[in-house]
């Protein structure tokens, strides 16, 4: 704790006793009558075993007379008052300290009508399980109405949270050591700054030592100390930041003689420009990061079309709402799995896939074999049919969105550094689209199916006329490419709502990927996905989201009148038909 | 007064704006030329180094096996594909690769597709006067009136194909040869200096064939013509001077039996058909 | 009828002719039911049918509108929304000058959305559309300049077919997001509304709504008739070809792209002038008249009358908005199910729409209307 431990009531009695053997006449007693010892060491040791319950007993009488009293400090309304109460308990080394300090910071110290402390341990529902929070003894259920809880205010919390952290900085723990140094990053007074450097010296994880110094940094730069700057060089947390800047605008009177170089202000700018560059650097890993998401969500909405429109020349308006549909299907099988959204959402994927390519073939069979031949009329027909799709969900289902729930290991972040998270379900996302992109090139590449149907599209009487079903290759072509919609759309619903208006939402982006990457072309699809979805995050923050979208789609309404035939056009006579 | 009405004329005022109506010259020689011409799709040559020279008023055929570049040869000298390097000039004055399709058109080069495209929706009366040669800008199309003399025009045609009877019907209702023959009225409403006829009777009868025959070797003369053609006995009966194309270049030029008996054209064209009329 | 100068040639045909006494008696029977029978009696025209018969007209000489490129180039626009929306807010910021100093801040100069985002003065592409003269040339000239620019390098670079469907559809989606903003000086998603009074006359009222009315359908007839001297014309002949051939015609001499920019301008210019009759008749217009599905919508109107007979046109226009008001009157929810199924049934049982039913018992042979065959329809 913050103070060398106290010396308690029984050592200070042994230590007594010793002082009696090393005396002078017990040399003699010893020599002279060990009888005498005897009686001596026998009352000794018979004093002290009495003695010891009945003092134990006291001690911890005391103990909770005064723990009362700490606790009883904190039930004031003066929230200055509160904070003292707060040091005292800081200041006492109980053990339980840490205990009720977590338990006030949560709002979970209350006092009973009877004047009791008890600590809530869960404070959902209307009965609330709480024990004493001096004891640690179960008290049973107890209604809200009975408690009062002790309030505090955000300067209280701050004091709260750095004091834990003090506590928390002697831990066996080394992740609530970890938090501890995260959280005393300018929070260090000069009291702590003494101990702290013993606490550096003594710090097994790098980690948390590579914090501890960056934290006693701060404080020394703030007493002035030029040399402090050299441990915070290179640190992008925010805190360390503020220090810097402080220091850089002359705000902190320097230790170091006047005219004696380099002065404090001039080496906390150029630690800072050094910070900027590597900020700079995070935010383009970060931007980059947002646009590859963003292009994977394209991606994979884009690729069902590149193969329906790409590869069969299908034009399918009905596309996003197969996506949607894919959507629906995670959120239907999370429903059928209450309380497991991760396999909910596993199961979601070969689900969603075989839903929308059911979808697909009812639409290619009852619809676009009619109207082989006639892009324009194909693509009247199945927007028709995505006003169905869309009109259907609302009505069976709900016109308002439905939540779909992320499953824990997709949910929160990686820490790449102090500036750069980055989140997980975005990174999954990422990752599928690739994975889809590759099942679907060997598939297109490496099976008899995708060998067909390149066959088929390239010259559709040859193929028949060599004994491949045409019929049967765009059932499974438009199921194919129709599937990998569904999958979009489980993929889509752990980023985006899952609403009626989904699909809607992707056609035209989707469409615009096709087109700009080159139709029938897969690859063109992945980089046009990828890198406009780039385009659209690097122009986001100086044009606004809105405005950046506009900028891409009139981008690419001007790169097409440029290369009708995209990035990546098919070459030759017969492309040209 | 006349600087007065040139200026009033829009288009005549400075020379470089003079159309590409203007004659062609065919004094120094040939009314086609292309010179080493070199195109290549995705690495493959479909026309390599190719060589041609067509006489004004000469009825040429190009023979060649399927891929030997008749048709890509074709969409060069209309324009449509840009070669990678070399020539192509029509008569002496005109570099057909710094122009575009309608342009190289209204120069007097005119082409009959493979298949046949006629416009289906109109009648066979209006595909002729869409096809004459008139002032095809918006305005004057859209205030175009029919007058005597046009009619007297089509009606000539009409009667050179064979379809006087027909120009009320749609297009869409006629054969398949008529079609062929109406497109070769087109191309003769345009009064072109060179013809260019892909496949004039692909699909046609005997007695159909027999009139195709009669109507071209009619138009030689007045009018090149380049026929291309995969009928042995057509182009026998039509040539005066055949060339052999093969792997996208000349393999051997002459008369039809001066080409009929080279050995290299044997090999890889008549040879293939010798050996299929031996078995 | 050759002969005849090319605005004059509609007039020598029938099927014009019936398009415009049927059109000229309606307006008339409108009229006078209105004025002359009273109220409360069964026969009498109230003004707010009145007012939405001239909507339906204004959607009606959009959807010939639509016709002229679709039918007769074969360019399937799927942003013409984007032209009537332009007219329609060209004819909007006219109407929201003319409101004055009446406004909710009773601001002289600014309209109320603007002293709403404080701005100070006037954007100066605001400047002028206090004068009618100046407004009502913007609602030609706004939507035709874009269809210049848009088609110049469409055409140019030759997009057609269903590239072309797509980036149209982009760039009135991209429209749309940028009329959103409230930074566009457009009133953002509430749009222009509040009207008051046009050309001095109080916009409740019903005698300038019947006006209104009237004045949509002599709009619908001159565009009618001047859509049919095109068609007629040699020039329309070009665009058939075009249609059917393009290549063809492109080897016939004909610049193709010049041809058809020019009709597509034409075209967007009549859509700007049916946006700018609508919006004083339903004294309203936002963003949403540039969403993808109003375009796509519009299509349908010509589909299901039929392509390329422009009557059909409209037949289609006013049969599905119609329904439309019926079943959204009577069940809304049902509305989407059927136009999504209407959209099915045209394009799968009726490709000549409702002018093809027509044609098949009129039919003639030697028939020399450049109208579409099943077999063409499938090209």
């Amino acid at each position: 704790m913050r103070y060398p431990p106290v010396a308690w009531p029984v050592a200070t009695g042994a230590r007594a006793g010793s002082a009696v053997e090393d005396s002078e006449p017990m040399h003699a007693a010893t020599r002279g009558s060990w009888l005498m010892v005897l009686v001596l060491a026998l009352t000794l040791a018979l004093g002290l075993t009495l003695a010891a319950p009945a003092s134990a007993q006291d001690a911890e009488r005391s103990d909770d007379t005064m723990a009362q009293a700490l606790l009883a400090a904190l039930d004031v309304s003066s929230f200055a008052a509160k904070g003292e109460a707060i040091e005292a308990i800081v200041r006492s080394d109980d053990p339980r300290a840490r205990g009720w300090l977590q338990a006030l910071l949560d709002g979970r110290l209350q006092r009973t009508d009877d004047g009791r402390f008890v600590v809530v341990l869960d404070n959902s529902g209307r009965q609330w399980p709480v024990e004493d929070a001096l004891t640690g003894e179960a008290l049973g259920e107890m209604s809200r109405r009975d408690l009062d809880r002790i309030g505090i205010n955000n300067a209280r919390r701050n004091q709260l949270r750095s004091a834990i952290a003090v506590v928390d900085l002697y831990a066996a723990d080394a992740g609530l050591r970890r938090a501890s140094a995260e959280r005393l990053l300018g929070e260090v007074d000069g009291d702590l700054a003494g101990s702290l450097a013993e606490v550096i010296e003594a710090e097994p994880d790098a980690r948390v030592k590579e914090r501890l110094l960056q934290a006693l940094a701060i404080y020394r730069l703030e007493q002035g100390e030029v040399e402090a700057i050299d441990d915070l060089r290179g640190s992008l947390h925010p805190r360390v930041r503020v220090a810097l800047a402080r220091a850089a605008s002359g705000a902190i009177e320097s230790r170091a003689a006047a005219g004696e170089e380099p002065t404090l202000v001039e080496e906390a700018r150029s630690a800072l420009s050094g910070i900027e560059q590597k900020l700079k650097v995070n935010r383009a890993v970060e931007t980059l990061y947002f646009g590859l998401s963003l292009g994977s969500v394209l991606v994979l909405a884009a690729i069902g079309l590149a193969i329906t429109f790409g590869v069969m020349g299908v034009i399918n308006m009905a596309h996003g709402e197969l996506i949607m549909l894919g959507a629906y299907t995670t959120w239907a099988m999370q429903q059928l799995l209450p309380g497991q959204p991760g396999l909910a959402l596993i199961l979601a994927i070969p689900t969603g896939f075989l839903v929308a390519a059911l979808a697909g073939i009812a639409i290619e069979r009852g619809v676009i074999q009619f109207l082989k031949g006639r892009p324009l009329e194909t693509l009247l027909a199945t927007f028709g049919i995505s006003l169905i799709l869309q009109q259907l969900v609302r009505t069976v289902i709900s016109p308002l969105n439905r939540t779909v729930v992320t499953p824990q290991w997709m949910s929160g972040s990686i820490a790449i550094n102090d500036a750069l998270s980055l989140t997980l379900n975005r990174m999954v996302v990422l990752g599928f689209a690739l994975v889809v992109f590759a099942a679907l090139m060997l598939i297109m590449r490496r099976t008899r199916l995708g060998l067909e149907v390149r066959a088929v599209t390239q010259n559709r009487a040859m193929a028949r006329s060599m004994g491949i079903r045409a019929t049967r290759v765009d059932i499974l072509t438009f199921a194919l490419g129709s599937g990998v919609a569904g999958l979009a759309g489980v993929a889509l619903s752990q980023l985006t709502n899952v609403g009626p208006n989904l699909g809607q939402n992707y056609i035209i982006d989707s469409f615009m990927v096709v087109v700009f990457g080159g139709v029938g072309n897969l690859w063109g699809t992945l980089v046009a996905g990828l890198s406009l979805g780039v385009i659209n995050q690097v122009l986001e923050p100086w044009a606004g989201a809105v405005m950046a979208k506009i900028i891409v789609l009139v981008f690419i309404i001007l790169f097409i009148q440029k290369r009708p035939r995209g990035l990546f056009p098919q070459k030759g006579r017969a492309a040209e038909g | 007064m006349s600087f007065l009405r040139s200026l009033a004329s829009r288009d005549r005022v400075f020379d470089f704006l003079v159309p590409v109506e203007s004659p062609v010259d065919v004094r120094h020689g040939p009314i086609l030329y292309l010179e080493d011409v070199t195109v290549s799709f995705d690495g493959f040559k479909a026309i390599n180094d190719l060589n041609l020279t067509i006489d004004d008023g000469e009825l040429r055929c190009i023979i060649g096996p399927n891929g030997a570049g008749k048709t890509t040869m074709m969409d060069i000298i209309t324009g449509k594909t840009q070669p990678d390097s070399g020539k192509v000039w029509f008569g002496s004055r005109h570099d057909l690769l710094t122009m575009n399709e309608p342009q190289i058109a209204s120069l007097g080069i005119g082409r009959k597709f493979q298949k046949p495209t006629v416009f289906e929706a109109l009648t066979v009366f209006e595909n002729l006067e869409l096809a004459m040669a008139a002032d095809k800008r918006i305005l004057p199309t859209l205030t175009a009136r029919m007058n005597g003399e046009i009619r007297d025009r089509i009606d000539e045609v009409l009667l050179t194909i064979g379809l006087a009877e027909l120009r009320g019907r749609r297009a869409g209702i006629l054969s398949h040869g008529q079609k062929q023959w109406l497109e070769i009225g087109m191309l003769l409403m345009q009064r072109p200096r060179l013809l260019l006829v892909d496949e004039p009777v692909a699909g046609m009868t005997e007695q159909e064939m027999e009139r195709t025959a009669e109507l071209l070797t009619g138009l030689a003369g007045k009018q090149s013509v380049v026929v291309v053609e995969h009928d042995m006995g057509f182009v026998r009966s039509i040539a005066r001077k055949v060339t052999v194309l093969h792997q996208g270049g000349v393999l051997a030029e002459g008369s039809m039996d001066q080409v009929s008996s080279d050995p290299r054209v044997v090999e890889v064209y008549l040879g293939a058909e010798a050996e299929e009329e031996a078995v | 009828m050759q002969s005849r100068s090319w605005l004059m040639r509609p007039f020598g045909e029938r099927s014009t002719l019936i398009f415009l006494g049927v059109l000229l008696a309606t307006m008339a029977l409108v009229t006078l039911l209105h004025v002359a029978v009273p109220a409360g009696h069964p026969l009498y025209v109230s003004a707010y049918t009145v007012n939405l018969f001239g909507k339906y007209l204004s959607y009606a000489l959009l959807a010939v509108a639509v016709d002229l490129v679709w039918g007769y180039l074969g360019i399937l626009s799927l942003g013409h929304g984007a032209f009537f929306a332009l007219g329609g807010y060209a004819m909007g910021m006219y109407l929201m000058r003319q409101i004055g100093d009446r406004g909710v801040y009773g601001h002289p100069v600014l309209p109320d959305f603007m002293v709403f985002l404080n701005w100070d003065s006037l954007p100066w592409y605001w400047h002028g559309f206090d004068m009618a003269g100046f407004a009502f040339l913007m609602v030609l000239l706004i939507p035709g300049a874009l269809a210049l620019m848009f088609g110049f390098l469409a055409f140019r670079s030759r997009v057609t077919g269903v590239y072309l469907s797509i980036i149209t559809q982009a760039l009135t989606f991209a429209l749309m997001l940028a009329f959103f903003r409230n930074e566009m000086g457009f009133g953002g998603n509430n749009g222009l509304t509040d009207f008051r009074e046009i050309l001095g006359f109080n916009l409740r009222s019903s005698d300038t709504r019947l006006g209104l009315f009237l004045a949509t359908g002599v709009a619908l007839a001159l565009g009618y008739v001047l859509c049919r001297a095109i068609v007629t014309s040699k020039l329309g002949r070009v665009c058939v070809a075009t249609r059917d051939a393009e290549a063809r015609t492109r080897f016939l001499g004909y610049r193709v792209e010049r041809f058809q920019l020019f009709v597509f301008v034409v075209s967007a210019m009549l859509a700007g002038l049916a946006g700018a009759l609508y919006v004083p008749q339903v004294g309203i217009i936002n963003p949403s008249e540039f969403s993808p599905l109003f375009s796509i919508e519009i299509v349908l109107w010509v589909a299901l009358g039929g392509r390329a007979t422009l009557y059909g046109a409209v037949i289609g226009a006013i049969l599905v908005n119609y329904a439309k008001t019926v079943f959204t009157g009577v069940m809304p929810d049902a509305w989407l199910f059927a136009l999504g199924g209407l959209f099915v049934l045209v394009t799968v049982f009726l490709p000549r729409g409702v002018a093809g039913l027509l044609a098949l018992r009129l039919r003639r042979r030697g028939d020399s209307d450049a109208s579409l065959s099943a077999k063409e329809a499938a090209a």
